[in-house]
C-alpha cells in the first residue's frame, strides 16, 4: 500500500484508512516498549505495571446533540475503552483546547456533564489542562480525557471460569485476540442510534429524529458480565460500528467471524433513516454500547444477566467465532450470505 | 391510518423467502440443465448480492448482470467531448454523482479535470442543478445528463417548464426496452430469462418490450427490489421454463403497469426523439438514445457547438473485461484487473466506477470467488 | 442502496404546485420532489427517484402480491405440481 502524502479525513474515521496510518505511520516510530499490553496491541487502552491506561480526543460535531454532548462524551469513552480490556476505571485527566468566542455557558454546560457522568461512572479528574487558541484555529472546543484504572475487581473471577472451558489462555486482560472458535457473540443494545442523533442536528441533512445518542458509561453492564464470567474479549463499536469491530477481531484473532441480520437489533427509525441517506447501520458508531465475546457454555447466563441491566435491556446474541475462514460474514434475512468488509472509515465525520 | 412501510417490511419475510427459496430448488431440480438469467438494473445487482440470494440459490440456477449502469454504458467519447467543451468554453458542468468519476478515452475523468481548472458540480436531483444556476447567473452551466428512461422525464418536464437562461444540456440517456431486444439476439450466450427492470420498467411500461418478445421469446418478469421480489420474479420465470410456456410478467404490481407511465413517457418524448445510441462495451443499438428534437436547438449543447455524437466501438481500458461483465459474458472476479489494480477508491474500468456497475458492487461486498456458494 | 437508479417509497403529506413534500420515514421528510409526472394526491404513496415521482404506488397491489404467492406456496407445498 501506498503512505498517505497527506493526512485526509479519512485518516481519522476509526476504518481501515486509520489502520493503515497507524501501522504505517505511527508504530513505525513509537511502541516497542515492553509493556503487558503494549502499544502494538493496538487494543482499546494499554496495561503497564497492573495500571490500564486510555486515552481519547473528542472531536464531536456539534458539541450539544441529542441524548448529550462533548462532555458526557468525552467521560464514558474513555471509560469504556478501560472498561473493556478489563479494567476498572478509577481516574481521568481532561484537557480542553478552546477557541476564543465560546460561550462560558456552553463550557459550563460541558464541565457539569462531565461531572455528572463521572459521577455515573465512578470516577474523578484529578488532573487537567486548558488552552485557548484564537478564533478560527479550531471548532468551539477539543476535549481530550485519559483514564486510568487497575484490574477490573471481578476480571481474574471471570477469567477462572474462561479456564474451565478453554485449555488454554494466553492473556491475562480482554484482548482482541482472544477469541476462539465457537465464542459467541453479544451486542448489548440498539446500534446506530449515536450517529443518527448527529445527523439529524447536522446542516444540510434534513431529517427530524426522535432518535438520541446512546452515550453512556458501561459499567453496569462489565460489572454483571464479569460476574456471571466466561468473557474473552470486549470492545465497543465507536467509528466504523459493528463491521469495524468484528472485522478487528477478526483479524487480530485469525478467526472468522458469523453474525445474523435479523438477530442484531436496529430500531426501525435508524433503518429507515440510514436506508434513505444510503448509510450502512453497522459502520455507524456507537458511544453506549458493547459487543462482548463469551465461551458458548456461559453466553446464555451473560446474555440474561446483561438483559436486567438498563443499558443492557435490548441486547441479543448476534452470531459466533467460526473456524472456517477469516472473513465476517453475515447471514442475511433471507438466508444468503454476505461478507461484511471492514470500512475505509466512518461513513458520518466527527461523530467522537 | 394505512402504512405502506409496514406492509413494505414483509418484502423482506424471511419465513416466506425461506419457502420461496424450497420452491425454487424443487423447480431447478426438475430442469437439471444450467438455467441462465439475466437482469439489466444495477440495483437489482445490488439486491441480489447485498441479501446474499445467489448463496441460496441451487447450483443450476444463475443470475448475471446485464448493462444495467448508465455510467458504465456511457461512451468514453462523451466524457471527453464535455471536459473538452467545458474547458474550452469555460462552462461549469453539473453532473450526478457516480458521472464525475468515469473515464474517458485517455483515463481523463470530470473529476480529474477539476485539476485542469474545471468547474464541476455534483447534484442529487435537477431541482438542485437548477438552484445553483439561478443563484449564480453569472457562469454558464452546462447539465450532463446520464442516465436511463427512468432519468430522463424529469429533464425533459423542467426543458419545458423554461430551464434557466445560463443553463444547456448535454444529453446522454438512453432507452432501455432496445437494449433488452439486443440481448435477445446475442446468440453465444444463452440466457434463458430475463429479470427486466423496475424502476426503467414503471416508466416506460412493459409493452414496448413485446416486439422484441416476439422475434425471441424468452421469459420475462417485472420485478421489484427487495429480496422477496427478486425471489418471486426468479421462481416466476422458472415456472415459465418448466412449463415451456413464455410470457412477459409482471411481479412489480405495486409499481409497473402494461401501459407505463405515460404522463413521464410522453413529457419525455416531447422534448426527445428515439435515435441510434452508442452504449459502452456493446455498439450502437438503435433507437437506445434520446437525442433532443429540433425546436430545442437552443439548450442542446451538440447542436450549439456543432458537436458530433459517437457512434464507433468504443474504448476500454486495457485488460480490462467491462465490455463482457456489462453483457453477462462474464463475472468481475474473472477480470485479471479486479480487486488487484482495479479497485473502488482506485477504479480502472467503467464498472467500478459506478455505484451500480456490477465490479463495483462486488468489490464493496468483496465477493471474492464463487467461495460463498452453499 | 446506490442513489441513481433507486427509487424510494415515500408518502405525499402537502403538495404545492409543480412540487410535493414527502415523507421516507425515519424521519426523513424532502420537500422540493417534482410530483407532476404522476397523478398523485396527499396521503398517496409514490416512489421517487432523482428528485421526482415515478408512480403512484398501489398498497392493493403490495398486499396482492404477498397474499398470492403465500397461498400459491401453500398450495404447492410438499407438491411437485406448478
Amino acid at each position: 500500500m501506498n503512505l498517505p502524502r497527506r493526512i485526509k479525513m479519512e485518516h481519522g474515521a476509526g476504518g481501515s484508512a486509520m489502520q493503515q496510518l497507524l501501522r504505517e505511520v505511527v508504530l513505525k516510530r513509537l511502541g516497542g516498549m515492553k509493556a503487558e499490553v503494549p502499544l502494538e496491541e493496538l487494543d482499546d487502552a494499554g496495561v503497564y505495571n497492573g495500571v490500564v491506561l486510555s486515552t481519547d480526543s473528542y472531536t464531536v460535531k456539534p458539541i450539544f446533540f441529542p441524548g448529550g454532548d462533548i462532555g458526557r462524551l468525552a467521560v464514558a469513552g474513555t471509560v469504556n475503552d478501560i472498561l473493556m480490556i478489563g479494567g476498572g476505571p478509577r481516574a481521568l485527566a481532561l484537557a480542553m483546547v478552546i477557541e476564543e468566542g465560546l460561550e462560558v455557558e456552553a463550557l459550563e454546560r460541558v464541565l457539569e456533564s462531565v461531572s455528572k457522568t463521572a459521577r455515573e461512572a465512578g470516577v474523578q479528574v484529578i488532573t487537567g489542562d486548558t488552552k485557548v487558541v484564537e478564533r478560527g484555529a479550531l471548532d468551539k472546543i477539543v476535549v481530550t480525557t485519559t483514564g486510568i484504572g487497575f484490574r477490573h475487581r471481578l476480571l481474574d473471577h471471570n477469567l477462572r471460569i474462561v479456564r474451565r472451558y478453554r485449555e488454554k489462555l494466553e492473556f491475562n486482560w480482554l484482548l482482541d485476540r482472544n477469541l476462539r472458535p465457537g465464542d459467541k457473540i453479544i451486542l448489548t443494545g440498539y446500534i446506530g442510534d449515536h450517529a443518527i442523533a448527529l445527523l439529524s442536528v447536522r446542516e444540510g441533512i434534513g431529517f427530524k429524529t426522535s432518535v438520541e445518542s446512546d452515550v453512556a458509561p458501561l459499567n453496569e453492564v462489565v460489572e454483571r458480565a464479569l460476574e456471571v464470567g466466561g468473557v474473552v474479549a470486549m470492545k465497543d463499536p465507536t467509528r466504523g460500528g459493528l463491521a469495524n469491530l468484528l472485522n478487528e477481531w477478526a483479524e487480530k484473532s485469525g478467526f472468522g467471524i458469523k453474525i445474523y441480520e435479523e438477530r442484531i437489533p436496529i430500531r426501525d427509525e435508524v433503518r429507515s433513516a440510514c436506508e434513505y441517506l444510503g448509510l450502512d447501520p453497522l459502520e455507524l458508531g456507537n458511544e453506549g454500547k458493547a459487543v462482548i465475546a463469551v465461551v458458548k457454555e456461559k453466553a446464555e447466563e451473560v446474555l440474561e444477566a446483561i438483559r436486567e441491566t438498563k443499558l443492557g435491556r435490548n441486547a441479543e446474541i448476534i452470531g459466533e467465532v467460526v473456524g472456517e475462514h477469516d472473513f465476517v460474514v453475515m447471514e442475511t434475512v433471507i438466508g444468503g450470505l454476505r461478507v461484511i468488509p471492514q470500512p475505509i472509515g466512518d461513513p458520518v465525520p466527527r461523530i467522537c | 391510518m394505512s402504512n405502506l412501510f409496514e406492509l413494505l417490511k414483509q418484502y423482506r419475510d424471511p419465513v416466506l423467502a425461506r419457502r420461496l427459496i424450497d420452491r425454487i430448488r424443487a423447480l431447478a431440480k426438475r430442469l437439471e440443465e444450467r438455467v441462465l438469467i439475466m437482469h439489466v438494473c444495477g440495483t437489482h445487482e445490488w439486491t441480489i448480492t447485498h441479501y446474499g440470494i445467489r448463496y441460496v440459490l441451487p447450483e443450476n440456477i444463475e443470475v448475471r448482470a446485464g448493462p444495467g449502469c448508465p455510467v458504465c454504458i456511457l461512451p468514453a467519447q462523451d466524457i471527453d467531448t464535455v471536459i473538452d467543451l467545458a474547458l474550452e468554453e469555460r462552462l461549469s458542468v453539473i453532473a450526478y454523482g457516480d458521472v464525475s468519476r468515469a473515464r474517458g478515452t485517455m483515463g481523463l475523468s470530470l473529476e480529474d479535470a477539476r485539476s485542469l481548472g474545471l468547474d464541476l458540480r455534483i447534484v442529487y436531483s435537477l431541482q438542485d442543478a437548477i438552484t445553483i444556476a439561478k443563484r449564480e447567473s453569472n457562469k454558464r452551466f452546462l447539465f450532463f445528463g446520464v442516465g436511463f428512461d427512468t432519468t430522463c422525464p424529469s429533464t425533459a418536464y423542467m426543458v419545458l417548464k423554461g430551464p434557466p437562461s445560463n443553463m444547456m444540456f448535454y444529453s446522454c440517456y438512453r432507452y432501455v426496452p432496445p437494449s433488452v431486444g439486443w440481448l435477445l439476439e446475442l446468440k453465444d450466450l444463452e440466457i434463458e430469462g430475463f429479470i427486466t427492470p423496475g424502476h426503467s420498467g414503471t416508466v416506460t411500461g412493459m409493452e414496448p418490450y413485446k416486439k422484441y418478445f416476439d422475434r425471441n421469446p424468452k421469459p420475462m418478469v417485472f420485478s421489484g427490489f427487495e429480496p422477496i421480489d427478486v425471489l418471486i420474479s426468479i421462481l416466476m420465470i422458472l415456472r415459465q421454463i418448466v412449463k415451456r410456456e413464455y410470457k412477459i410478467e409482471n411481479e412489480y404490481t405495486r409499481s409497473v403497469r402494461w401501459e407505463g407511465n405515460t404522463i413521464a413517457m410522453s413529457t419525455a418524448l416531447r422534448v426527445f426523439k428515439l435515435e441510434e445510441g452508442l452504449w459502452r462495451g456493446i455498439g450502437v443499438i438503435e433507437g437506445s438514445a434520446f437525442e433532443f428534437k429540433e425546436e430545442f436547438s437552443s439548450i442542446d449543447a451538440r447542436r450549439i457547438y456543432g458537436l458530433e455524437k459517437p457512434l464507433k466501438e468504443d474504448y476500454m481500458p486495457s485488460g480490462c473485461r467491462c465490455a463482457d461483465i456489462i453483457i453477462g459474458k462474464t463475472v468481475p472476479t474473472e477480470c485479471p484487473l479486479y480487486m488487484q489494480a482495479c479497485t473502488p477508491q482506485r477504479p480502472i474500468g467503467p464498472c467500478m466506477v459506478s455505484v451500480e456497475g456490477t465490479c463495483r458492487i462486488w468489490a464493496e461486498h468483496r465477493v471474492l470467488s464463487q467461495l460463498l456458494r452453499h | 442502496m446506490p442513489q441513481m437508479c433507486l427509487g424510494y417509497p415515500g408518502r405525499v403529506i402537502e403538495i404545492k404546485g409543480d412540487f410535493a413534500k414527502v415523507d421516507f420515514g425515519g424521519g426523513v421528510i424532502k420537500d422540493n420532489i417534482l410530483i407532476s409526472l404522476v397523478d398523485a394526491k396527499v396521503g398517496d404513496y409514490v416512489i421517487v427517484h432523482a428528485g421526482y415521482a415515478i408512480q403512484v404506488l398501489s398498497e392493493e397491489e403490495a398486499r396482492k402480491t404477498l397474499e398470492l404467492w403465500r397461498s400459491i406456496l401453500e398450495s404447492e407445498e410438499g407438491e411437485e405440481r406448478v
